[in-house]
């Protein structure tokens, strides 16, 4: 937004000033766990301005578990959850927004119900149809109930209900199929909200955990939040400087790509604004 | 609709997976620890040693996660797909597993006296945690025991003397007094700390063993949380953070309890033999391992996980995994599995090897764990288990958090836990 | 297109969509339903039809009601908070305001660390004595305080680290919301000399009703289904003062394996979040048009 409404500078202070706050509220953990990845364990609880630092905790935590492999399963996973997402939740959400088919209001509410009931709730029928399909403890078990996402059909379904009907109708009298009207029309314009999906998407199969946890039992197939949970409180107790240290090799990826695209991000959205 | 060629690949396919299979015995083995960690090694090491020897069999070493993840990844694969045909479980899910007809005794496998001896040459404090109805259903492998672990430095700044660890409960309750630092609206440092998150119930038979009571009978169907010795003991532990505000008030993190003790925040812990290493590596201080503090006798809950065998496995393999546990626990490799680990070793005769008489020489806390076991006694396990002991864990939560006194808080969870029972009496 | 291909069409562009959700999503809801008449099985014995037993078990379970209620505290305490402060980052870091970028990542990090590893993280905050929060307090001579260990203060702390999660979360689609509103409104705006408040009172708000909506939905389901902080943090203690609807789940099904009460208590979570929707979706329907 390039205007701003005028204000006066005591509320422009003050707006700034909780700006601020919040956003050293927000990012506290982060920086905690930048400070104690990065300085001897006896500094985890200690905040001194000349402590020591050292790359230690990185390399115990690296020993400590098979991160590349992890870091490989994750990628796999993240990469065929998000391709399944898209093109299902594509093609779901354009029949919603603009076929005008049989049962169509019953069938969009029982997708509505995945929103309610994520897989993490049914985890113990689906560990059975996992197991019937000899699919335990590999990566497709893990991706396989998230793989149509009423939360992407829904979000795509209300994208294409604003693109209006006459570029619709447009191209159809050109002589273009339905699939190709939605190749052509939809998909572009949608790109805003695809951007945003697959930010989401990732950022929570990349961090999520108790269904990988419950389908998987060898390194060949469990993801990082899986591995990072060895560090986790057990017999010996916590050990914040591991922890930390694993959470930032973990989050890694996600954290510079934001940094490095975050001006595309925003840039496609604004120019899906001014469209 | 497989082409001929697919189809007679994978006839073939089948076929030599036969023949394999004739030729070496496949065991899998569930092990409660993530993957990756140092036991991980430790524990490969052995595997590829037993594998050596016997090169007949191959051992498929799952490493599962923490105890609970185990758990729920042998059962649920017991009740839908395949099951491991060991694995090393907490002691006190002996009775869940037996419940769901998942594992066999070890009886019938222990045919030739040789075997039964073998059977018998472990400590019975651990095996009163692996036999019910006559029949032994665990081999006990990664076991622990509660001890006091003491600041000997804060010791001395309080005028006590460092090399004396309180030896009964009287003692604990001054000496938690002297240790305790209070400035103007705060307390710097604790005198002791009993953790009383995640499993309260273990640590409160550090307090009710040495009080002279236990908290269920031997068939574990029947439970006396309402008994005045327990009570009693609840008060004695309500007391010191209530009343003499010795211990941090309400209910203390199990996770942060050796860092407390690292950062000097209290003076004396008392938790697992399991967190020895972690102590030894990280306390900054000279630090002593001391047996419980006694009331009416000596007293500790043995803790830890056993190996069970899986029914949903062939005879052959539960031949081959028997021979495994067999192998794996002889006196030097569970000695050298307690030095390398920290956790107890599981027979008398281990701590008569040479290697472990060295190490002992050289670090006597370790033999502290030993020398208690004599005093020890089964962890609560009951059927039901699960439900059973967090009816007490809430009872001792709401007593330590203030919102019951401890004799409503033990009238209830003894309530609770014989209307869960109920179905077991018989 | 005749109205004939129109059926046709649409139910194969769903048919992927449909399969794995039938698959995946109603199967095992209609399958939890019909184990939830039945006793768990045990060992070599089969499950029974029990009828509503497991129902009538959860009447008389005061776990549950307690679960139930700290369930409903919980939605209230996060549900507006992280939708209001979700709301105002992203119309912070939407204007121009002192570093921007800095501001945006901040409100960004909950998005990608995994909650598993926060958990432990706030851990630390709370830790009696040493822990953050109370190196500050004492700072300010306050006095020390068990923040997950009293029944008074540890629900509160955990609705801080959801509120946490949950409003760097909703921030984003209020980002591309706001990004999406045509600057010449805002010029109008400008030009008429429309006050801030008024404005987006007026304005910005209605402008982001869908967003809204669709942000209430989610932050109402997460309320019922983040167990993650939950697990690593307390544990549901002290004597079930955290315990949420769908840990006790957890813990009935997955520690008790008592997988007949698991399904009747799911049920009663599935159908408390059915209703919910259904309510929202409807107003959503009313509320907001599309051209």
């Amino acid at each position: 937004m390039s205007i701003v409404v005028e204000r006066s500078i005591p509320g422009r202070l003050l707006e700034a000033g909780g700006a601020w706050l919040l956003g050293l509220l927000w990012i506290l953990p982060l920086a905690y766990a930048v400070w104690t990845a990065f300085h001897p364990p006896e500094f985890s609880t200690r905040f001194e301005l000349f402590a020591p630092l050292t790359l230690q905790n990185f390399s115990n935590a690296w020993q400590a578990a098979p991160f590349a492999r992890y870091f490989l399963n994750t990628f796999l996973l993240v990469s065929l959850i998000l391709a399944a997402q898209l093109v299902i939740g594509t093609l779901a959400a354009y029949a919603f927004a603009r076929f005008e088919f049989i049962g169509r209001d019953i069938a969009f509410m029982l997708v509505l119900v995945q929103l309610m009931i994520m897989p993490d709730v049914l985890i113990v029928e689906n560990y059975r149809t996992m197991s019937v399909f000899g699919l335990v403890d590999s990566i497709p078990a893990i991706a396989l109930p998230y793989m149509a996402s009423a939360f992407g059909i829904f979000l795509l379904r209300q994208t294409f209900k604003t693109i209006p009907r006459e570029l619709d109708e447009a191209a159809r009298v050109e002589g273009a199929t339905a699939l190709q009207v939605l190749w052509m029309v939809y998909v572009p314009l949608a790109k805003p909200t695809y951007i945003a999906y697959g930010l989401v998407s990732v950022s929570y199969h990349w961090n999520n955990f108790l269904w990988p946890l419950i389908v998987t039992n060898s390194v060949t197939s469990r993801p990082l939040t899986v591995g990072l949970q060895v560090f986790s409180s057990g017999d010996q107790g916590v050990d914040w400087s591991i922890i930390t240290a694993a959470t930032l090799m973990t989050a890694a990826p996600l954290l510079i790509a934001f940094l490095l695209f975050q001006r595309q991000f925003v840039q496609s959205f604004m120019r899906a604004g001014i469209r | 609709m497989l082409n001929p060629i697919k189809k007679a690949l994978v006839a073939i396919a089948l076929i030599a997976a036969g023949i394999a299979q004739a030729q070496t015995t496949e065991i899998s083995f569930y092990y409660p620890v993530a993957v990756g960690g140092p036991i991980t090694k430790f524990i490969d090491g052995f595997v590829a040693d037993f594998q050596k020897e016997n090169p007949g069999i191959k051992v498929n070493s799952i490493y599962s996660g923490t105890y609970q993840e185990s758990l729920v990844k042998a059962l649920t694969a017991h009740k839908s797909g395949t099951p491991p045909v060991t694995s090393v479980l907490l002691s006190t899910d002996m009775y869940t597993l037996i419940d769901d007809d998942a594992i066999v005794p070890f009886d019938g496998l222990a045919s030739s006296a040789e075997d039964q001896a073998w059977l018998n040459s472990f400590y019975p404090a651990f095996m009163a945690n692996s036999r019910t109805g006559g029949k032994t259903w665990g081999i006990p492998f990664q076991r622990s025991t509660i001890v006091l672990y003491w600041n000997k430095e804060l010791f001395k700044e309080a005028g006590l003397d460092p090399n004396r660890p309180p030896a009964n409960w009287k003692e604990m309750a001054e000496y938690a007094q002297k240790l305790t630092k209070r400035d103007a609206n705060n307390t710097t440092q604790w005198g002791v700390q009993i953790p009383s998150t995640g499993f309260p119930y273990w640590l409160f038979q550090g307090l009710t063993t040495p009080n002279g009571v236990e908290l269920m009978n031997a068939a574990g169907t029947e439970t006396y949380f309402d008994n005045p010795a327990v009570i009693e003991a609840l008060k004695y532990w309500v007391d010191l953070s209530r009343a003499q505000k010795v211990h941090p008030p309400g209910v203390v993190e199990w996770g942060t309890t050796p860092k407390d003790f690292f950062e000097k925040k209290v003076a004396m812990i008392v938790t697992t033999t399991g967190n020895l290493s972690n102590i030894k590596a990280n306390a900054k201080f000279d630090f002593g391992v001391a047996m419980l503090p006694a009331s009416k006798r000596r007293g500790s809950p043995t803790g830890g996980g056993n190996f069970y065998l899986f029914k949903k496995s062939t005879p052959q393999q539960q031949q081959a995994a028997f021979k495994f546990i067999k192998w794996i626990t002889s006196p030097e490799r569970a000695a050298q599995w307690g030095i390398d680990t920290g956790y107890v070793a599981v027979r008398p005769d281990a701590w008569n090897t040479p290697v472990m008489k060295k190490y002992i020489e050289g670090f006597p806390p370790a033999a502290v764990a030993r020398d208690q076991l004599q005093y020890a006694v089964a962890e609560l396990s009951t059927h039901e288990n699960q439900r059973v002991t967090k009816a007490l864990n809430d009872g001792l939560q709401a007593a330590l958090t203030g919102a019951k006194t401890p004799e409503q808080a033990m009238k209830d969870a003894q309530a609770e836990a014989a209307r869960i029972l109920r179905p077991y009496k018989r | 297109m005749n109205r004939f291909s129109v059926h046709i069409h649409g139910w194969l562009l769903l048919l992927p969509a449909a399969v794995l959700l039938v698959l995946f999503t109603h199967y095992p809801v209609v399958a939890t339903l019909y184990h939830s008449f039945f006793s768990t099985p045990r060992g070599s014995v089969p499950p029974v039809w029990v009828g509503l037993e497991n129902y009538r078990q959860m009447i008389d379970d005061p776990v549950f009601w307690q679960a139930l209620t700290n369930n409903l505290w919980f939605a209230v305490g996060t549900i507006p908070l992280s939708i209001a402060l979700a709301l105002l980052m992203a119309i912070w870091v939407n204007g121009k305001i002192q570093g921007r970028s800095f501001l945006r990542l901040a409100y960004f990090t909950p998005t990608v660390l995994p909650m598993i590893a926060v958990a432990n993280i706030w851990l630390f905050f709370y830790t009696p004595q040493y822990g953050l929060l109370e190196q500050i307090t004492g700072f300010l001579g306050w006095p020390s305080h068990n923040w997950l260990g009293s029944r008074d203060t540890a629900l509160a702390c955990l609705i801080a680290v959801a509120v946490w999660k949950e409003a760097g979360f909703f921030m984003i689609f209020y980002l591309a919301a706001l990004q999406q509103i045509p600057p010449n409104l805002n010029e109008a705006g400008a030009i008429e000399g429309a006050g801030r408040w008024y404005f987006f009172r007026r304005i910005t708000f209605p402008l982001l009703m869908p967003t809204t909506l669709f942000v209430l939905v989610n932050a109402v389901i997460n309320a019922f289904r983040l167990i993650d902080h939950v697990v690593v943090m307390t544990r549901g203690g002290p004597d079930n003062t955290t315990s949420l609807l769908l840990y006790y789940v957890y813990e009935v099904g997955f520690k008790y394996w008592d997988s007949a009460y698991a399904a009747a208590l799911t049920m009663v979570l599935l159908l408390g979040l059915a209703l919910l929707a259904i309510a929202q979706f409807a107003f959503f329907e009313r509320r907001t048009h599309y051209q």
